[in-house]
């Protein structure tokens, strides 16, 4: 419905020109974990960037940018969202209108641009922007060019903001530490023909559609742009949202579903802007980065000393320095560079932000609280931290990063942050073993206490080795651990007692281990004799006991026999 | 009132955005901001300019924090603040001479105790000023009372407010208020037809087959050149690019197209060239007390060369540019540093700061500072709509036009008045 009155209008523009306020979907939830843990109490769009919560600047922007109304959609901690807001001038500024959404089951960008199609209040053209862009670029020749976009092609449906950023050579990322983009662009009608952010390095092609470079004459591809996730778009981009349920992300559902599925014909176009500056805060990277940019004065007349929310007052003195009128104490570190002391808005009482090289020093004035708001960017505790580790064991992103916050000093290192997707790989895998050999044993050990027959543990087993891409070797691994540690659970007083108990528990298992160990047995044996864990009597005797013991139990002993043998005639060859 | 103050509220918001442009812009916005809010001031009883001080000041306290680098703001408002003091005074000193002063009954006793704070602080205030400070041209000549009048005990003052309280108040109440409306108006006047008024003088001031170097733009070196253009006066104007905004171009643009031979130079060919220069004109951003100016940046250099080849070096301003602070105050914010991407291409430059190489640290910063200060001894002469002054000589004009009370806008914290 929304689509038709849409198109309508634009047939009909020239004639009514009926003024459509100018809207913007702010969504003030990332719909992505990368900021865990820090985001676990508080939304991300409140955190602090150069002392102002991300979404005053975007808010900001969209003002000065002129638009009219601004319908903010949270999800996440969407009371806190709400509750700042409302506390915060945004609502009673003139010509500005902000509207708050508040949902709560929405799990991705598809799902909020959904829920407001239903809410029918998008009306015309609008911006979609996420709540964590800082941006100082001037909307009106981007939207010009959209607008007459659409007066020419209906299906030109989006207006995409992309700046120059050339990736750094080596990792391959951009300086927000995003991976490098590849878009091809025609570089007559600005037409978006390709777009992959995913690419694979390693391999270093890039494979494009015979198609694409068939259909049209002219093409750029470029390597060097950044998306600065501004998106000018007509209200059908809401309804190809409902259509195509299954859209989630904006970039690697929407735009590359768009481009793909030529079916129905809707174009993506895209604007570049130069002087002007514009970026997502994307991951803990783009956080330092874009911090830095701020106190450089990239993003003027978005900067500290522009009260362009009148929280504080803050002065650039001499040797580009931003002191709050509350702050006396002198810096005295100061190389030069622009650096900024600021008092903190929200409860970390004072922050001080060097570019000095040294990534964050935040030091806190105020006595009081010292020990409990340690941490550098958002405070957590370390029971809340634990407790929702816990809970969420199968969230490897939420491990990886809470490791790198957990740092005893509380202090970020951005380098680490930097390394952090390309170590990513190799910390999955290694996550994965652990997190497998934690479900076998727990496996194992319900199985022991439960009197689980082995089938059904084997079963089990078997659909854990699936489910986390193991060889059955690893099956084996974990279980023989396991079954080694329930032997030396088991109390014992002497040497002998604990080798009768693990006698007992492999005898016990073996039928276990006999599925996973089809010829492995030997060298483990072997492997253990050689390491001194077992003594060569203790091989000998067990060989000797399962003699008298049946026939199908003696499988061990036959798959070991050599072994047995080999230690048979070193003992003999000693006496 | 509740309008003024969203009146208020957006300008500020304008101000904090720098939205507002150009000191003379500034001016006349603030000028008509504080008219509007002077006449809905709700005056009180008694003592009505102190409560139009007050409340001017307490907006201008706002708009001067809103944007402290433009300075024009808080010239604005310590101009009217000058403006309410003074028609206060002069009301004041007329009564004290229709006064007489064998009338004094009881009543007036009581009228004396409920008024003496107010009105002595505002007559000792008064009575301070004119001892401390020559008295000016201004005054001697329009105010003959005045000298005599002040200088006279405070309770005399007193008594002048409790007559002309229980004499003709309510006409005076209207009449002050009226009084000072009139004077800003004035004073948007003065600041709207400062440009014509300083490019009157121009043909005074360049001579046949003269050489004039300016840089960057300004509204008033431009309207001024071309007063002297339709004078008949035939010249040449170089005119500096002005990095990194380039306003030059504008410039030499708008001047052919009235006409006048122009040359365009890069800023580092000044030196080059000022030897063939018989003066150079440029704008100012303000003009402090000491006579140092606050002007675009590379104007400082542009002055150095002056200097060296003796080339005058004159600065046009209006009187809204004339700041009766010191550059050495510490509520001068000398210098506005804007964004970085008008110096290079950021996309260009992604490269060399990218704060994840190295130690977090880019090796490159771009710093892009908006104004230079010349200081007062290499500059010839200012050209105000008042005339040519020296700049030794500024601060005897801002006497003029500003009250020594005003220099700091802060309210007195919960005053008794």
């Amino acid at each position: 419905m929304v689509q038709r009155k849409g198109s309508t209008r634009v047939s009909e523009d020239a004639e009514e020109l009926v003024r459509v306020p100018l809207q913007a979907i702010l969504l003030a939830d990332s719909f992505a974990q990368k900021f865990r843990p820090i985001t676990l109490e508080r939304p991300k769009v409140l955190l602090p960037l150069v002392n102002v919560p991300m979404i005053d600047y975007t808010l900001a922007w969209l003002e000065s940018a002129g638009i009219e109304e601004v319908f903010v959609f949270c999800c996440a901690h969407s009371k806190q969202v709400i509750n700042y807001l409302e506390s915060s001038h945004w609502f009673s500024l003139p010509h500005f209108e902000v509207t708050t959404i508040e949902s709560h089951n929405s799990v991705s960008a598809g799902d909020a641009l959904r829920l407001i199609y239903e809410r029918h209040v998008i009306h015309g053209d609008f911006v979609l922007i996420t709540g964590d862009t800082v941006s100082n670029m001037s909307l009106t020749q981007a939207l010009q060019e959209h607008k007459d976009r659409r007066k020419k092609d209906n299906n030109a449906v989006m207006t995409m903001v992309i700046k120059r950023s050339k990736p750094s050579p080596i990792t391959h990322q951009s300086r927000l530490g995003t991976d490098e983009l590849f878009m091809a662009i025609d570089p007559y009608t600005k037409q978006l023909l390709y777009y992959e952010d995913k690419a694979d390095h390693l391999k270093g092609t890039l494979s494009l559609e015979k198609m694409l470079l068939a259909d049209n004459p002219s093409i750029s591809l470029h390597n060097d742009k950044q998306d600065c996730y501004i998106d000018i778009c007509s209200p059908e981009v809401l309804s190809i949202f409902t259509d195509n349920f299954d859209y989630q992300h904006l970039r690697r559902h929407f735009i590359k579903g768009l481009l793909v599925d030529d079916i129905m014909g809707y174009k993506i176009f895209t604007h570049e802007i130069h002087s002007n500056y514009a970026a997502r805060v994307d991951n803990f990277r783009s956080y330092d980065t874009i911090s830095k940019d701020i106190i450089q004065r990239w993003t003027y007349p978005l900067v500290p000393d522009v009260q362009f929310l009148g929280n504080y007052i803050a002065k650039l003195e001499r040797q580009g320095m931003y002191r709050a009128s509350a702050i006396t104490s002198p810096v005295d570190k100061l190389n030069g560079e622009l650096t900024c002391k600021l008092p903190e808005t929200e409860p970390w009482s004072t922050s001080e932000v060097g570019s000095g090289g040294v990534g964050y020093i935040w030091s806190i004035c105020e006595g009081g609280h010292e020990e409990e708001w340690r941490h550098s960017v958002a405070p957590t505790s370390a029971d809340k931290l634990t407790e929702v580790m816990q809970a969420t064991d199968d969230d490897l992103e939420l491990t990886t990063q809470g490791s790198n916050v957990l740092l005893p000093s509380g202090e970020l290192v951005p380098d680490s942050n930097s390394n952090l997707s390309e170590d990513d790989d190799n910390e999955d895998s290694r996550d994965d073993s652990v997190y497998f050999e934690k479900e076998v044993e727990a496996t194992f050990l319900r199985a022991v206490h439960e009197n689980v027959k082995e089938d059904h543990v084997i079963l089990e087993v078997n659909s854990l080795r699936l489910s986390y891409n193991m060889t059955s070797a690893d099956c084996a691994g974990a279980l023989f651990y396991s079954v080694m540690k329930l032997a030396l659970e088991t109390p014992c007083n002497s040497n002998s007692e604990l080798l009768k108990n693990v006698a007992s528990v492999i005898t016990r298992w073996q039928k276990l281990l006999k599925s996973y160990l089809q010829s492995m047995d030997e060298e483990i044996l072997h492997l253990l004799y050689e390491k001194d864990i077992l003594q060569e009597d203790a091989i000998l005797k067990w060989a000797s006991e399962k003699e008298g013991a049946e026939e199908s139990d003696k499988v061990f002993v036959k798959q070991s026999e050599k072994f047995i043998q080999w230690l048979n005639e070193a003992s003999e060859e000693d006496d | 009132m509740p309008d003024v103050q969203a009146l208020v509220n957006e300008f500020i918001i304008k101000l904090k955005k720098r939205k507002v442009e150009g000191s003379q812009a500034t001016a006349r916005m603030t000028a008509e901001l504080l008219r509007s809010v002077i006449s809905q001031q709700r005056v009180p009883y008694n003592n009505q300019a102190g409560a139009l001080i007050d409340a001017i000041k307490a907006v201008g306290e706002q708009l001067i924090a809103a944007n402290p680098v433009e300075l024009a703001v808080g010239n604005i408002v310590r101009r009217v603040l000058h403006i309410i003091r003074e028609e206060d005074l002069s009301l004041a000193t007329a009564a004290v001479a229709g006064l007489n002063l064998s009338a004094v009954s009881d009543d007036e006793d009581d009228g004396e105790r409920e008024d003496h704070p107010v009105l002595s602080a505002a007559a000792v205030a008064a009575a301070a000023r004119s001892t401390l400070r020559p008295p000016s041209l201004q005054t001697l000549l329009e105010d003959m009372p005045d000298s005599a009048a002040v200088p006279q005990s405070s309770s005399s003052g007193g008594d002048s407010e409790g007559k002309s309280k229980s004499a003709d108040k309510s006409s005076r109440s209207r009449k002050l208020k009226h009084d000072i409306i009139e004077a800003v108006n004035e004073l948007i006047q003065d600041i709207a037809t400062c440009h014509e008024q300083i490019s009157e003088q121009a043909v005074e001031h360049i001579h046949q087959n003269e050489v004039i170097l300016t840089l960057g733009r300004s509204r008033t070196v431009m309207e001024f050149l071309c007063a002297a253009k339709e004078k008949k006066r035939s010249f040449r104007v170089f005119v500096a690019e002005g990095a990194p905004r380039y306003q030059g171009h504008v410039l030499a643009k708008e001047l052919v197209a009235r006409g006048l031979q122009t040359t365009l130079i890069t800023d580092s060919a000044v030196f080059a060239m000022i030897s063939r220069v018989n003066m150079v004109i440029v704008g100012a951003h303000a003009v402090m007390a000491n006579g140092g100016v606050i002007a675009p940046v590379g104007l400082n250099m542009v002055a150095l060369a002056a200097q060296r080849h003796a080339v005058p070096f004159v600065v046009l301003a209006g009187t809204h540019k004339l700041c009766p602070l010191y550059p050495h105050n510490p509520e001068v914010l000398l210098n506005e540093l804007k964004s970085p991407s008008e110096l290079l291409d950021f996309g260009e430059f992604s490269d060399c700061m990218d704060f994840g190489s190295g130690n977090g640290s880019p090796l490159l910063h771009v710093v892009n500072p908006a104004f230079d200060y010349v200081p007062p001894k290499l500059v010839s002469l200012f050209i105000t709509d008042t005339g040519g002054h020296n700049p030794s000589y500024m601060y005897r004009l801002i006497a003029d036009y500003y009250s020594a009370d005003d220099l700091v806008v802060q309210r007195r914290p919960a005053s008794g008045n």
